[in-house]
């Protein structure tokens, strides 16, 4: 028996068809097409499939879909466009934060929900907030400075005068 | 997951009425970390989940006048990150903060760590060391009962989720000269199971413990309470460090570790055990003293 699962991604309410069983990573890859939310290992130890529920980062490989249902699912979609990207995308790509790029869609959700709570994180805090992401290129000193770059670009943005 | 249905009840009588439903079918989920890993390659079966992490009655936790009283539906996250928490059960903070990463934090329950009966679990060797128990719902029917009593076997809880389930877990309140720790060895600090992890409370007056209550993980087949170094314990001058030593080796021997490719030797594992609970007791002494 299908169910209807209604909730809002990435800004606009949306309502899909899913299997009772079926797991959030699924229906965003293989029914709406939302392919930069990666399967990497499938059971909850890469970070590659995270996404932000609620402004939260999970692991939609361990997601049942229906855990959705009335909530607001972010994928590195929602974040910025080729023309307008986030300020956290930016600071990725200025700082060679991405190799293979496997990561960086769960790396940079997770840095965003942190700057979104946190505006000036300290390294640490940085660490913690990626401390369940893998990186197998090990890229992790430019991801840190990444995150600490979009966090200065960010504070600089809210403090100039409107 | 291959399920007939996936339903989302409104309240407690609503969640019992749907698991008496499906005769033992249907099996509660609350974050699911572990049990969908377990049903994708399966180790666990059920012909519907019934989800409750959505459910008001079981949302959050609230300090009572003598007891924490942490619902069902509340994560890890929500516990580490609470400063009255960190303050008042400083093992189980620091315990929930060592679950999984981030992500999981953000939606397994320690309710589901308790239900999932891992002797390693983080949250539940924590909840045996401070005393907790657990209140247990089925038809008809509600019992109290220690998180220690709560397993059989490995991996094996005695609460059946299909047909009952798990409303809250109640934490005494810390008395006076009342001290709790949590450490744990781990080759990694996240995204790893630990080689080993201890909790304990030491309930200290007038510089000497009184009594304590140790607990162990992974080292049986449930978070392990070694008798022989909680019976050490007693009377105990706080500034004896040897004596301390001594409970942490009592505890070490007490202990049976597996050989493990992954965890190491059970020898060198009842060695770091021997460590970590003398360290742990240390902290504890000074928070002691800090206190008095």
């Amino acid at each position: 028996m299908m169910k209807s699962l209604i909730f809002t991604l990435n800004g606009d309410e949306i309502r899909v068809e899913v299997e009772p069983g079926e797991l959030l990573l699924d229906v965003l890859r293989r029914r709406l097409f939302l392919t930069g939310t990666k399967k990497g290992c499938g059971e909850g130890e890469c970070g590659a499939c995270t996404v932000l529920l609620d402004g939260k980062p999970v692991l939609s490989c361990l997601l049942p879909a229906m855990k959705a249902q009335g909530r607001v699912v972010t994928t590195i979609e929602g974040l910025g466009n080729e023309q307008r990207l986030d300020p956290v995308q930016e600071s990725f790509l200025e700082k060679g934060a991405v190799q293979c790029g496997f990561c960086t869609p769960g790396m940079v959700l997770s840095s965003k929900s942190l700057l979104d709570h946190q505006s000036t994180p300290s390294e640490e805090e940085i660490k913690q907030a990626l401390s369940g992401h893998l990186c197998r290129c090990t890229g992790y000193v430019q991801i840190l400075e990444a995150v600490q770059d979009a966090a200065e670009k960010m504070s600089r943005t809210s403090r100039a005068p409107a | 997951m291959n399920l007939r249905d996936y339903l989302v009840p409104h309240h407690i009588e609503e969640c019992l009425d749907m698991l008496s439903g499906w005769e033992g079918r249907g099996r509660l989920v609350a974050g699911g970390t572990d049990l969908v890993s377990n049903l994708e390659y399966g180790k666990a079966h059920a012909e519907t989940l019934i989800d409750i992490s959505s459910m008001e009655d079981l949302m959050g936790f609230e300090i009572q006048d003598h007891e924490l009283v942490i619902r069902a539906g509340t994560t890890h996250g929500q516990i580490s990150a609470d400063p009255r928490i960190r303050q008042l059960w400083p093992a189980l903070a620091k315990a929930c903060g060592s679950v999984g990463s981030p992500q999981i934090r953000n939606v397994a329950t320690l309710a589901g760590n308790v239900v999932n009966a891992q002797p390693a679990a983080d949250s539940a060797v924590a909840l045996v060391a401070l005393g907790a128990q657990a209140e247990i719902l089925s038809p008809g029917a509600r019992r109290l009962e220690p998180i220690e009593n709560l397993y059989q076997g490995l991996g094996q809880s005695t609460i059946d989720s299909s047909r009952e389930i798990l409303v809250t877990l109640r934490v005494p309140v810390p008395g006076e000269g009342e001290v709790n720790v949590y450490g744990r060895i781990s080759p990694r600090n996240s995204l790893c199971l630990p080689i080993v992890n201890a909790a304990l409370s030491l309930k200290t007056m007038a510089g000497k413990v009184l009594s304590g209550r140790i607990a162990m993980g992974p080292v049986s087949d449930r978070p392990f309470r070694p008798s022989r170094a909680e019976a050490a314990l007693q009377g105990l001058a706080l500034h004896d460090r040897e004596a301390l030593s001594e409970v942490g080796r009592i505890a070490g021997e007490e202990a049976n570790p597996r050989d493990s490719c992954l965890r190491g030797c059970s020898d060198y594992r009842r060695q770091l055990l021997r460590v970590l609970i003398r360290t742990l007791l240390e902290d504890a002494v000074s928070r002691a003293a800090k206190e008095a």
